[in-house]
């Protein structure tokens, strides 16, 4: 909650360190990585493969909901449990699109998607129709989990349910959400989701061009993210943000209102989450309830903690570091996987609250001796 | 047509009375007792047996009735061992003709066993056996009767029988008495006569009396059994509620007092869980199986103090570097909660079962239609107990004014010399300690599962949230709310929506009283 302190004290050269990080970051993404996809030969050991590649598209489309997360926990202080609902509506929505877009490909050659035949819905519900279109889709993808988090930020930050309540009653939403989706009567396939999609805008999806356009897609969605939120922080509703985290009592005598604050910044992180889901979809080709419960939800705050809250690159590195990690060691030790993430739930908390971008920051700044003295914030003192 | 047929069986069975009338004779000498008969005569007896036996699968009808009639009306134990063995070397269609008599037969017997479940067991058979001649046994045994159950199933039995009955006159009583009963087991066969009177193209003048009594005897039974479902599902929302109590008072006595939302706890409860498998495990393998029912009783304990333990190796691990700092106690207890259901995969697989003790099987009668099983009145009553526990523990201990002092203001009592850190780790161990006895008595109800507490967490959650912190009442209250409305919400709404609409009323509940029902009241700075 406090790390922040530590940016601030430092001032203006930090924030240019991390721009020069995030050129360097953003000019490897968006043309180092697809050229070394496109230009080398198969063999050839500098050769990224379409799966590498197409997984990388994957893990910046979460940077981007990472993002969302660490304006409102890392610069806000709002610890949200529900994140992976906002993705998940943002992936619904290219969803069913995508299963549209299928037309009578499917299995059963029919005009609806393979699993209302399955379930014997005759007709296409009402709400699946906007989704014929794809700026349809791509608007409500972003706009719905926006209005939903307007809506939901509006009555708990109105009645001032903060921190752990704010959590838990994020995380029962997550819960609930979970259960809907699992439903087969809210004609969103059940426990099996949304898959078999076959193409986007006309272009294939199973062709490695497809996929290469929607990795570059996903760079720049995730740099004007980057823009956006550092736009948002840098700006005097920025600093109001921070300083409803640091004391939101003084924020309130000071004049201002915190749940305005609040409300906006819920609802941009909910926005971006929406376009996190919108690009993951067509990359992944499946999305299904299991990926927007409480414990996703819970993984994505790992990930901006794991790589350094109140950073914006930090949550960068943290969403890419951390799925990364993933899909080795899930390859690898699949059993271990649960050790791992809950070690480093208890790591990064007890460790290096700062993520890695603090730990870097620290290891330069004196020997590793001090490195876990000062795991904890400073500024413990304040607290009632 | 079943009943003209009866009817003409009947007839024939009177013509038939003269003329077998030997028979009978003879009957009556297979019931003298056998003490007196050698050998050969039990022989003989075995031999009259099968003559018997034979004319039950007799095409003629009256021969037939006769058979039956002598075996059941005159027949005891004795005759029910030799019936038996007969049967041992008949052919198929012979044992197929006698099993409904032999049936028939036990249950008489069975109606004067001195066992109340077995005589309720055979007046209910009898009762939907259809067998009218059955009717005048149960009710000289209901007469006899002094169990209450016992002679409700008798009397219930006998009216269903007499429902069939040729007087209309006796129909109708006993239609008024099923009615009287709010016999459910009556109910169809109501429903089915009153279908049959006004469905008949010219009614008969004597129908219409018994007609009325009948649809007057359907409805009583069904405003009952409304009543009952509601009474049931109170029931069972308070089973709900008060697993979700025993998980939440820890949950909330430690967030009152270091504001601390534990996320393992639900896998505390699991540990306690696996402490009762374990448990049970060892009596199985070291203790004579008479012992086997005490090892729950055991278990209470030791899931108690396992999950206590945990909890104080958790709070000395990982919870006391993070006071004052809610929300990554939140994200570390999740990590402590993964690894610990991982750990409980590995060593224990993914689904093991405790067999509940014998004295927790079954279940009381208390009403009519209304069943409670013992396992959910024990949990019941053991968060009953766990709540006066912990009531004695925070008012009228030390520890417990310690902890309030701690509560309402840490500084405060740290300054008057309380050991603050020390009464952290012990409420946190005491916490942990009900969640594991939750998880014990969890084991009575459902499996034993790596994922066992993630099914019950966030309803927890939502009942601290609700409840409000620091406050016993609010927390009791919260429980009891949120576990019945579940339960009521769920024939309606179905499970799922259930749960969301209840979400929906916790957030617009927070908005009246964003920090729960009973608030501790005084100026908090933040």
């Amino acid at each position: 909650m406090n790390s922040m302190s530590e940016t601030t004290s430092e001032g203006q050269p930090a924030a240019e360190r991390e721009s020069l990080l995030f050129w360097l970051i953003g000019l490897f993404l968006l043309i180092v990585l697809p050229a070394l996809n496109v230009l080398p030969a198969e063999e050839s050991w500098l050769h990224v493969s379409d799966f590498t590649l197409n997984r990388f598209g994957k893990f910046l489309a979460f940077a981007i909901l990472a993002l969302g997360l660490d304006l409102i926990w890392g610069y806000t202080g709002i610890l949200s449990l529900g994140q992976g609902v906002f993705f998940g509506i943002g992936a619904y929505c290219m969803g069913m699109h995508l299963m549209l877009t299928i037309g009578s490909e499917g299995v059963y050659g029919s005009a609806l998607p393979d699993f209302m035949v399955w379930n014997q819905v005759k007709e296409l519900p009402l709400f699946w129709t906007p989704f014929y279109s794809f700026l349809a889709a791509v608007g409500l993808g972003v706009l719905a989990p926006m209005f939903c988090a307007w809506l939901f930020g509006l009555l708990a930050f109105r009645s001032r349910i903060k921190g752990v309540y704010f959590a838990i009653i994020t995380q029962a939403v997550a819960l609930s959400a979970w259960l809907v989706f699992n439903r087969n009567e809210t004609n969103l396939g059940g426990t099996n989701g949304l898959t078999d999609f076959k193409q986007l805008l006309g272009f294939r999806l199973s062709e490695p061009g497809t996929q290469r356009a929607l990795y570059v897609a996903t760079v720049l969605a995730l740099g004007g993210a980057y823009f956006l939120c550092r736009w948002i922080v840098q700006s005097r509703a920025g600093k109001v943000l921070i300083a409803v985290r640091d004391s939101e009592q003084r924020v309130l005598f000071s004049g201002y209102s915190p749940s305005n604050y609040k409300v906006f910044v819920f609802v941009v992180s909910a926005g971006l989450a929406g376009l996190a889901g919108l690009l993951y979809v067509p990359q992944v080709g499946i999305i299904t309830p299991a990926q927007i419960g409480v414990l996703p939800s819970l993984e994505m705050v790992i990930w901006v903690a794991v790589g350094g809250r109140g950073t914006l690159v930090g949550a960068i590195i943290g969403a890419v570091g951390v799925n990364f990690g993933r899909s080795i060691l899930t390859n690898y030790f699949p059993e271990l996987w649960p050790f791992f993430l809950g070690g480093l739930f208890i790591a990064v908390v007890l460790l290096f609250p700062d993520g890695l971008v603090g730990l870097t920051r620290r290891l330069k700044a004196g020997p590793v001796g001090t490195l876990f003295k000062k795991a904890k914030p400073a500024s413990e003192g304040v607290q009632p | 047509m079943t009943r003209s047929l009866v009817r003409t069986g009947v007839v024939l069975f009177v013509l038939a009375l003269g003329l077998s009338g030997s028979a009978v004779a003879w009957a009556a000498g297979l019931d003298e007792p056998g003490s007196s008969v050698a050998d050969g005569g039990q022989g003989s007896e075995v031999e009259g047996m099968k003559t018997l036996v034979g004319q039950l699968s007799s095409e003629d009808p009256a021969v037939q009735q006769q058979a039956v009639r002598v075996l059941v009306e005159t027949g005891d134990a004795a005759t029910l061992s030799r019936l038996e063995l007969v049967l041992e070397e008949a052919d198929r269609a012979t044992r197929v003709a006698v099993k409904p008599v032999k049936a028939l037969l036990k249950n008489k017997l069975n109606l004067a066993s001195d066992d109340e479940a077995v005589r309720r067991a055979a007046a209910g058979d009898l009762g939907v056996s259809g067998q009218r001649l059955a009717a005048p046994w149960l009710e000289a045994a209901a007469a006899k009767e002094s169990q209450y159950w016992a002679r409700y199933a008798m009397e219930e039995g006998a009216a269903m029988l007499r429902l069939a009955d040729d007087d209309p006159s006796v129909r109708d009583a006993a239609a008024a008495k099923l009615g009287e009963l709010r016999s459910q087991n009556g109910l169809p066969a109501l429903k089915e006569l009153a279908q049959q009177l006004s469905g008949e193209a010219s009614p008969r003048e004597s129908d219409a009396p018994v007609l009325a009594a009948v649809s007057q005897a359907i409805e009583r039974i069904e405003i009952w059994s409304t009543w009952a479902g509601v009474f049931e599902t109170l029931f069972r929302g308070v089973s709900l509620s008060s697993i979700l109590l025993m998980m939440s008072l820890g949950l909330a006595i430690v967030f009152g007092l270091m504001g601390v939302i534990n996320m393992a706890h639900g896998e505390l409860m699991m540990v306690g869980a696996y402490a009762t498998f374990m448990t049970q495990e060892l009596f199985k393998a070291y203790l004579p199986p008479s012992m086997f029912d005490a090892y729950f009783l055991a278990s209470l304990p030791v899931a108690f103090l396992v999950a206590g333990a945990c909890g104080l190796f958790l709070e000395a691990t990982v919870i006391r570097f993070l006071y004052g700092r809610p929300l990554e106690t939140m994200l570390a207890t999740w990590g402590v909660s993964l690894v610990l259901i991982q750990l409980a995969r590995v060593l224990f697989g993914d689904l093991t079962a405790v067999t509940a003790p014998a004295w927790l099987s079954g279940g009381a009668q208390v009403l009519v239609g209304v069943y409670l099983p013992y396992n959910r009145i024990f949990i019941i009553g053991l968060s009953i107990v766990c709540v006066i526990g912990i009531y004695l523990t925070l008012f009228r201990s030390s520890l417990g004014l310690r902890v309030r002092a701690v509560t309402q203001n840490r500084n405060m009592s740290a300054c008057l010399g309380i050991p603050t850190r020390q009464v952290d780790a012990y409420t946190f161990a005491f916490g942990s300690g009900l969640a594991g006895l939750a998880g014990c008595a969890l084991t009575l109800v459902g499996n034993v599962e790596p994922g066992l507490g993630q099914n019950y967490i966030v309803d927890s959650f939502m009942v601290v949230v609700t409840g409000g912190v620091g406050k016993l009442a609010g927390t009791i209250v919260a429980a009891l709310g949120i576990g019945s409305l579940n339960k009521f919400l769920e024939p309606s709404f179905g499970a799922v929506y259930g749960k969301v609409f209840i979400l929906v009323l916790v957030i617009l509940f927070l908005q009246r009283r964003p920090s729960g029902l009973f608030a501790i009241k005084g100026r908090h700075a933040d």
